[in-house]
């Protein structure tokens, strides 16, 4: 079947009924082209990052071709925890609702040792912020809602059973050979956008590599569905050597359908192939969820884990993202999650580019942004599986003291790593921000994701992000000087005329006195802030935000 | 910067104290004990250059960094919403 014409409940149907979509190969009149057809963009794998990105890109007026070699969605669960910043974004991209509509929203978790909990935690314990912390969401409704919000928009094809076997990078573009069911041909991208995966083919025909630590550790990941309503809270639950599980870990989470996905750490001895038979794993499961616990299996595997990156995300027109550029550990959820913002952070790079508001060089930014977003991710995943999974005596010694302190004291508590979660990356080195001149506190520097704030506009309740405009916004904290309606491309924010900061949440949390000015990227990055903006230095804050005065 | 210059108000006091904190614990058990005094101490000092220093004295050569690529320029601060208890 044309993905066009599945009617739009399908998207929303079981789990089983979401799995068993079939995405149908249909013919590209790009086949028949005797020269291969050009495109602007091309993306690679149509996971949670490539999608992302493709419905970015055609939200802003790009015509995207998406190549994936499979038709189906991804198989079981794999990532389940989607952070604030990710549902952020996807809000941008018109499927957040969908995800929170669909997912278990949780902001607490609980951390055990052995039969005794140890102490919780609050992601969010403050209010006034539209987005939870994490929702909870199998990966193929993820990807289902992404597919389902792709297909609205005209501008991306996506083409299923399209199998990318070799691609040739030149100035100026990339050549690609394709596979297809009835035969090979070859287009020619503009740019290219590899999104294809943590084996990523496109990175091996390019002879590149992705390198760093691979973790000698083994962990069994069980979803089960239970019979009836089950008695734990929606809470990430951590234990370090339970009783039911000696000397390793079991993280216990919550997913929509009364499903619950357990992690059992196995150790590096473990076989795989005995560890995923049902009969080994049922008994686990009845460890911890009680004797008389009713369930069916719904999902098994068993997974070690690598920290990996490759040098560079940019190579000309070829640039990586998500898995492809980098790997983490799965403690602190953090892979589709940074993946999502890799995708966001490119696609209006792209777009400028393609729309010759601003050179290549801009795209080629997004290199070090992200990568020094990846190193910020692989060391918080690193240390993470280190804490885990003490790799000598002394380091099990200090894991050891710290739990044990944890008991009483709030400060061990803040060394206890069972996954820092998925948090933004302040971009604190970004080429495209301009240093402060003016005196702030908080976290609100040049670089940093802006902070959700409930605001009103004629009366009604808003947000800070849904007020931001596609492209660069000026907030300012009371009227906008006059020059400011003559910035191109700029939505200017006037907070106390066009929106109200009721709660003064805003002005709190951006350090803000009457007068205060922030510049943020269409990425929702903070890139420059004054006290008292002059034409001059918003200006040259936006120049060098486009790169065109790098 | 780290003091070491004489600085323990009674360290006779201080180090028969020590000794008979660990006194009928098991050699692992002591270990452990210590482990836990320097956690607290390290939090009571706080100050990350002074602590960085006393790492170096104690060992007494070089402290090895940690086998990572990168060491993020800034520890990764997260946004005040994130952080936890
Ligand atoms: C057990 C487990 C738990 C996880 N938990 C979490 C979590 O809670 N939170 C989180 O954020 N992340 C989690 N992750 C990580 C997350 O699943 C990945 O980071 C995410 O899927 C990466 O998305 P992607 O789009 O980069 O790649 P993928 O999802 O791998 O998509 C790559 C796509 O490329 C296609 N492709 C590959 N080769 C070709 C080719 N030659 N031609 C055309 N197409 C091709 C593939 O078919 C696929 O559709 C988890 C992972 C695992 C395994």
């Amino acid at each position: 079947m044309n993905p066009r014409d599945i009617p739009p409940e399908a998207f929303h149907a079981s789990g089983a009924e979401v799995q068993a979509l079939d995405f149908g190969y249909v013919r590209s009149p790009d086949q028949d082209h005797a020269t291969p057809a050009q495109h602007p963009v091309v993306v690679i794998g149509a996971g949670p990052v490539g999608l992302s990105l493709a419905i970015d890109l055609a939200q802003r007026g790009q015509r995207v071709v998406v190549l994936d070699n499979d038709h189906k969605l991804s198989i079981g669960s794999r990532a389940i925890c989607f952070a604030k910043r990710t549902l952020e974004i996807w809000d941008r991209l018109g499927v957040g609702q969908r995800m929170v509509d669909k997912g278990v929203s949780w902001n607490l978790g609980k951390v055990f040792l052995k039969d005794e909990q140890l102490y919780e935690f609050n992601l969010l314990p403050e209010e006034g912020h539209e987005r939870p912390a994490f929702i909870n969401l199998q990966q193929y409704y993820a990807e289902a809602y992404l597919v389902e919000r792709a297909l609205q928009l005209p501008g991306i094809d996506i083409r299923w059973h399209n199998k990318v076997t070799a691609v040739q990078s030149r100035d100026g573009g990339a050549l690609l050979s394709i596979d297809t069911p009835d035969g090979a041909y070859q287009i020619d991208a503009q740019w290219l956008v590899a999104c294809d995966g943590a084996r990523s083919p496109t990175r091996q025909m390019l002879g590149l590599e992705s390198k760093g630590r691979i973790f000698q550790d083994r962990f069994l990941i069980a979803d089960v569905k239970l019979a009836d309503e089950a008695n734990f809270p929606t809470e990430r639950w951590f234990w370090f050597d339970p009783p039911f599980h000696p000397n390793q870990s079991v993280l216990l989470h919550r997913q929509p359908d009364n499903v619950w996905r357990i992690d059992f750490q196995l150790g590096w001895d473990a076989d795989p192939e005995e560890e995923k038979k049902p009969e080994n794993i049922i008994p686990r499961v009845k460890a911890l969820l009680g004797a008389d616990a009713q369930f069916e299996l719904d999902w098994a595997s068993v997974y070690t884990f690598a920290c990996l990156r490759m040098d560079q995300f940019v190579h000309g027109r070829v640039v990586f993202a998500g898995d492809s550029a980098h790997g983490v550990s799965p403690f602190g959820a953090r892979g589709a999650n940074s993946g999502v913002q890799d995708a966001e952070n490119l696609a209006w790079k792209l777009d400028w580019v393609l729309k010759g508001r601003a050179s290549p060089a801009l795209v080629a930014t997004y290199g070090p942004e992200r990568e020094y977003a990846a190193d910020e991710n692989l060391c918080n995943s690193t240390r993470a599986t280190d804490f885990i999974t003490p790799k000598s005596e002394v380091s099990r010694l200090f894991r050891d003291a710290a739990l044990h302190l944890a008991r009483e004291h709030a400060f061990a508590r803040r060394i206890v790593n069972s996954g820092r979660l998925s948090v933004p990356a302040t971009l604190y080195a970004s080429p495209l921000s301009t240093p402060d001149t003016d005196a702030f506190v908080g976290t609100q520097v040049p670089g940093a994701v802006l902070l959700d704030a409930p605001l009103t506009k004629q009366g009604q309740p808003t947000w800070l992000l849904r007020e931001l405009g596609p492209d660069f916004t000026l907030l300012v904290f009371g009227p906008a000087p006059a020059w400011t309606r003559d910035l191109p491309g700029v939505k200017v924010l006037q907070i106390g005329i066009d929106v109200t900061d009721h709660q003064a949440r805003a002005a709190q949390r951006l350090d803000a006195l009457p007068g205060t000015a922030y510049l943020v990227r269409p990425d929702q990055h903070v890139c420059a802030r004054w006290r008292t903006p002059t034409e001059a230095a918003v200006r040259s804050a936006l120049a060098h935000a486009t790169a065109a005065a790098l | 910067m780290l003091n070491t210059q004489p600085n323990l108000q009674a360290c006779d006091d201080f180090y028969e104290a020590l000794i008979a904190t660990h006194q009928g614990l098991s050699t692992p058990e002591s270990h452990a004990m210590n482990a836990r005094l320097v956690l607290l101490l390290a939090n009571h000092i706080g100050d990350q250059a002074t602590l960085q220093h006393a790492l170096q004295l104690a060992r007494g050569s070089a402290v090895p960094t940690a086998d990572r690529r990168t060491t993020p320029a800034i520890t990764p601060v997260v946004p005040t919403h994130a952080v936890a208890a």
